[in-house]
């Protein structure tokens, strides 16, 4: 600030306004801007990201939008989102399942085309790509689970019988037949969306959305009793008393099925 | 001014013909037109030479070219990218550190066809100045860019970073670009004077730092020849960059040092009396004043 020659109180005073001016104009500026980019965030549920796609955050840092993987999709599978039209950030590489889904190449083109790793260069193996998970969205408009053999999301699916199982039930309605019921396994299923963009009603039943909206997350603490049992060998408190269990259905409150004990006293509410 | 406007180059042209006083001009438009046709030859023509955008591309699948900025933002927002992306930043910045950073400006990006049609026009119209902030703005827009990128984990211009997008929407599919480039268009023919590359665009800021030590410069070299017609400055789009090469004392340099410069060449071409020339940043000699006219001082060769 003490330059040599000060200049005068009118000139430094000019600088100071000049200098608040530009700081406040840019702090306008980048206010909007940070702005703008909070709302280029928002993707639309059907958008998902290219198989090794970095998660969201760090995606949108890393990819410079440059169109490499989408030139290189044999598929013609990867859009780039165009300003206004498309929800997610301009210039980002996404796909609609239900228009084009991922064919799953072997050689996984579209990572390789990555020049900055937004497509993780790790993903050597397709199986494991994550671009979404599929689910059975509507259970009362699938064919299946009305009781008539349709299937096709389980035949073109790329990881078939690891992916989505058939699942088999009784069916109730007609009572001699039964429910094929597609389950989709998602540690096994890349999210490719073949099985959406086959479901052969109008609108697909089975949908592949991002992991964030179809995976429900475990709270922290919570721990399956069975599983730690295995990891432990051994009872996790020593000395647990075994409670018997109650098996459903009628017949089972009054403890007489088999299995069931009396209890050496009984409410009076609870008689018949 | 009207008349004056009008009659920019005019004696140029007299002298050297249209094309002579135009050949920078037209150089720069064929170069800007031969980046664009290199990236859409694939696309359109199935002539595969270069894939992708000026935010990254890779020609003839093996020279990878990625924009230093775009990159810088993706830095400070938290990736470390792959090799690919950093030895194509690194030589896209090597290439300007020597050309002259802006030379980005006029002859690569596709904008600036945009704000030199809107400029023409301002100048047809013969349109007031309009809002004149300072140029030091896009280094503030420049600087806010990196601060939001490094806040929000985005590269933040991208989202609105018209060079790229115009650039992309060519090769990908407009969306509502077309809004955008438009806008700017209006902008700097309605509100103001070499609005944007001059005053706004944290690109042109950006390679403008990059290039501060160029190599490749324009000079002044005959400035000894100078008749005073101030047609260099009616097309400088950074007049302000013509002054202390051409007005320079006996002794300070011909060259154009100020990074502004964005080597576009207009100057030489609009010079009736032949004052610049392109060179290189140790060239400091001045010419001896040409045949023509105008008696002037001994030059100095330094
Ligand atoms: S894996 Fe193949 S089909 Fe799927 S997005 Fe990549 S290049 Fe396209
Ligand atoms: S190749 Fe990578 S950086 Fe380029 S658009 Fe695709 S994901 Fe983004
Ligand atoms: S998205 Fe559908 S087709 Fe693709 S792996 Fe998952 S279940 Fe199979
Ligand atoms: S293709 Fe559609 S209707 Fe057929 S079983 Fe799969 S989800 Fe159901
Ligand atoms: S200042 Fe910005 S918009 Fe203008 S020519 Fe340079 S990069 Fe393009």
């Amino acid at each position: 600030m003490s330059k040599p020659n000060a200049p005068s109180s009118a000139a430094r005073r000019r600088f100071l306004t000049d200098t608040a001016r530009a700081v406040g104009g840019c702090a306008l500026a980048g206010t909007g801007l940070a702005y703008l980019v909070q709302d280029a965030r928002a993707l639309p549920a059907e958008a998902l990201r290219p198989p090794g796609a970095l998660p969201e955050e760090d995606f949108l840092a890393a990819c410079i939008r440059c169109g490499l993987c989408v030139r290189d999709c044999p598929y013609d599978t990867l859009v780039l989102a165009e300003l206004g039209e498309d929800g997610p950030a301009t210039g980002t590489p996404y796909f609609t399942a239900r228009d084009v889904p991922c064919e799953m190449c072997d050689d996984i083109p579209c990572v390789a085309a990555c020049p900055t790793g937004a497509l993780d260069p790790a993903l050597d193996n397709i199986d494991d790509a994550k671009m979404g998970i599929a689910v059975l969205v509507d259970q009362e408009n699938c064919l299946n689970v009305l009781g008539l053999r349709c299937d096709v999301c389980y035949r073109v699916c790329p990881v078939i019988d690891e992916a989505i199982t058939l699942e088999l039930s009784h069916n109730e309605r007609s009572g001699h037949h039964a429910i094929f019921l597609p389950v989709v396994h998602a540690d096994r299923c890349t999210g490719c969306g073949m099985c959406e963009k086959s479901c052969v009603l109008p609108e697909a039943a089975i949908k592949v959305l991002p992991q964030r909206l179809a995976r429900a997350e475990a709270a922290e603490h919570y721990r399956k009793g069975w599983e730690e049992k295995d990891a432990r060998g051994a009872p996790l408190v020593d000395g647990l008393i075994d409670l018997p269990d109650r098996l459903p259905g009628p017949g089972t409150d009054n403890l007489a099925a088999p299995g069931g004990f009396e209890p050496s006293f009984k409410l009076p509410e609870v008689s018949q | 001014m009207s008349k004056e406007a009008l009659l920019v180059g005019q004696e140029a042209i007299a002298r050297k013909g249209w094309i002579g006083a135009h050949r920078f001009l037209l150089l720069r438009r064929a170069s800007q037109l031969g980046f664009l046709a290199l990236f859409v030859a694939g696309p359109w023509f199935g002539l595969w030479i270069v894939e992708g955008t000026l935010a990254g591309s890779l020609t003839l699948g093996t020279l990878p070219l990625t924009d230093p900025l775009v990159f810088l933002q993706s830095l400070v927002a938290g990736h470390w990218p792959e090799m690919t992306a950093i030895i194509g930043a690194l030589i896209v910045v090597a290439a300007y550190a020597l050309l002259g950073g802006r030379t980005y400006c006029s002859w690569v990006c596709p904008i600036n066809p945009v704000t030199d049609a809107a400029n023409w026009l301002h100048r047809r119209l013969n349109l007031p100045k309009g809002w004149q902030p300072k140029r030091s703005t896009r280094l503030w827009v420049l600087a806010a860019a990196l601060i939001v990128s490094a806040i929000t984990g985005t590269i933040a211009w991208e989202v609105v970073n018209p060079v790229t997008m115009l650039h992309r929407g060519i090769l990908f599919g407009m969306g509502f670009t077309w809004a955008m480039v438009l806008a700017i268009f209006l902008f700097d023919t309605l509100m103001a004077r070499h609005g944007w590359c001059g005053h706004l665009c944290p690109v042109g800021a950006f390679y403008g730092l990059v290039g501060s030590k160029s190599v490749v410069r324009v000079s002044a070299k005959a400035r000894a020849a100078c008749d005073d017609c101030m047609d260099c400055y009616a097309v400088c789009p950074e007049m302000h960059v013509i002054s202390p090469a051409l007005k320079g004392k006996d002794g300070d340099t011909p060259l154009i040092l100020a990074p502004d410069c964005t080597n576009c060449g207009r100057c030489i071409d609009v010079c009736s009396e032949n004052v610049f020339s392109f060179t290189h940043r140790f060239d400091d000699t001045l010419a001896e004043p040409s045949d023509h006219h105008t008696p002037a001082p001994d030059p100095q060769t330094a």
